[in-house]
């Protein structure tokens, strides 16, 4: 018995030291890097930066077409998650993959394959370049490129929120006489908000920072398709200070989304 | 009713007439097809075949094509696990379906007052669904169904989560407000108690039929395990009465 008890002591110390060389590896290797940034410019080279157009240029590009994109991704997504979670039709599975598929494809192929569909020559912007449209190369590119690579994100996030959903509040609904699009509103909405907010947060974050789909489908042009991470590219090849700022920049607006999504959804399940 | 469908295990088949003011109480054990059964009444659940009339109306017809949807058929329901509404008030709970039927404010609030004095939940009127206990859950639960004046009462173990003086107290209610109001009920429970004092018939179920259907004293006489468990509340082989 004792000697039983003397071996889970002595398991549970190897546990605990093994769990707190392994956290503290992991932190370091995240925080080295992130500090190793803000180390490499004082208070006041980051203060000079942000006072370059450039900087400002590409902050609220990125901020504006994230946006957009995430509100796109959100009315889009929400109906098709939903069609995903609760309805059976043919070739569900095969939409569920394609919808899967921007997670695991390189940026960059997916910017060529949008140019290629796209593109002045491509088979939908030939369309739209019949008319006048141009869609390549432009700031509407951009917010193209970010659906594209952000969209699986939310509709992973929104579909696994609405199946963990109990059916019988949407039949506790029906009984008490709310037809379906009321129900989804006032009853399935309100009880998934946490999940969807949480999908559309990761969202935005990953339109955030996106960078080769936007670079070969939209170009690199300053104040039209010049976002955040385009622009510290630039910045390194003749200011690494503007990169670093702007390096900066990104990391404190990432930092606040997380620290955003996780406040929101502590708050959502502690109600 | 008629009602005929297939379940994951077997063939829900069921024929009966409930009056107006009567009390059906469904008994059998546990997946016999007793929710599935009132689902299929309430319409959340399509039949493959049958027919389920309320009265005159209609609801469900195979032979004519007629399917009335959930919304739209006036059935009180009250489910098994409540299904109260997490993220709305009691209060909230309860004017659902009269907000739905777009009933004027004034008489919401009169409607859902009186039902909350009924089932004693006036204090709890402000608290969020998922802040109750299984007894106030349930308790809301009925009162959401019985505020919207149903034609069809059903009811999915509506006492279970009381103690037992709300219990009978809830049991007397019930009683009075079918036999007042004069609608059909259809009480679906593992309690003898709510067979005893709701029953006006008693259906046995088993595997989707109903075996045996007449008032608590004919069925008493068949033999089966499940019975006798139910009445006397023992294993037949080890019952010493």
């Amino acid at each position: 018995m004792m000697g039983r008890r003397y071996f889970q002591g002595k398991n549970s110390l190897f546990l605990t030291i093994g769990a707190g060389v392994l956290i503290t590896l992991l932190v370091v290797f995240i925080i080295t890097p992130i500090l190793g940034l803000f180390f490499r410019i004082t208070f006041e080279q980051f203060l000079a930066s942000l006072s370059d157009l450039v900087v400002w240029n590409a902050l609220i590009l990125s901020l504006v077409t994230a946006s957009i994109s995430t509100l796109v991704i959100i009315l889009v997504g929400t109906p098709v998650a939903w069609i995903n979670a609760r309805h059976q039709y043919p070739g569900r599975e095969i939409v569920d993959t394609l919808i899967d598929l921007p997670l695991v494809l390189p940026p960059t192929v997916a910017g060529l394959a949008l140019l290629l569909a796209f593109g002045r020559m491509g088979l939908i912007g030939s369309i739209f370049y019949d008319y006048g449209i141009s869609i390549a190369f432009t700031t509407l590119a951009v917010i193209i490129a970010q659906i594209f690579v952000s969209i699986p994100f939310y509709i992973r996030q929104a579909r696994a929120s609405f199946e963990q959903l109990d059916p019988m509040y949407e039949h506790a609904a029906k009984s008490l006489g709310s037809p379906a699009v009321p129900t989804f509103f006032t009853v399935i909405l309100p009880l998934v908000k946490a999940g969807l907010i949480g999908g559309a947060i990761m969202s935005f974050a990953r339109a955030l920072g996106e960078f080769g789909a936007t670079i070969m489908f939209a170009g690199n042009f300053q104040g039209r398709t010049q976002t955040m991470p385009l622009a510290i590219y630039t910045a390194m090849q003749g200011d690494l200070t503007a990169a670093i700022t702007l390096s900066v920049i990104l990391i404190i607006i990432s930092f606040l989304i997380i620290a955003l999504v996780k406040f929101k959804l502590r708050g959502y399940t502690e109600r | 009713m008629a009602v005929r469908r297939d379940l994951r295990e077997y063939l829900l088949e069921a024929e009966f007439t409930v009056r107006q003011g009567e009390i059906m109480v469904l008994i059998g054990e546990n997946g016999s097809g007793k929710s599935s059964l009132l689902h299929l009444i309430a319409g959340l659940l399509p039949p493959g075949s049958g027919h389920v009339k309320i009265g005159e109306q209609v609801l469900y017809d195979s032979m004519n094509g007629i399917h009335v949807p959930p919304e739209y058929r006036e059935i009180g329901l009250v489910f098994q696990n409540h299904a109260v509404f997490p993220h709305l008030t009691v209060f909230e709970n309860i004017a659902f379906g009269l907000r739905r039927r777009k009933v004027p404010e004034p008489e919401i609030r009169e409607r859902v007052g009186e039902i909350l004095a009924r089932v004693s939940l006036e204090n709890l009127s402000g608290v969020r669904g998922d802040q109750l206990s299984g007894g106030e859950r349930q308790r809301t639960a009925l009162a959401r169904a019985l505020v919207i004046s149903p034609t069809l009462l059903l009811l999915d173990e509506p006492v279970s989560a009381l103690d037992a003086v709300a219990q009978e107290r809830m049991r007397s209610y019930l009683h009075t407000y079918v036999k007042t109001s004069n609608i059909p009920c259809i009480v679906v429970t593992h309690s003898f108690r709510d067979a005893a004092s709701l029953g006006d018939q008693v259906g046995v179920m088993e595997r989707g039929r109903i075996i045996q259907n007449g008032d608590l004293e004919e069925i008493r006489g068949n033999g089966s395990h499940f019975l006798h468990q139910f009445f006397c509340g023992c294993r037949k082989d080890s019952c010493h009465l």
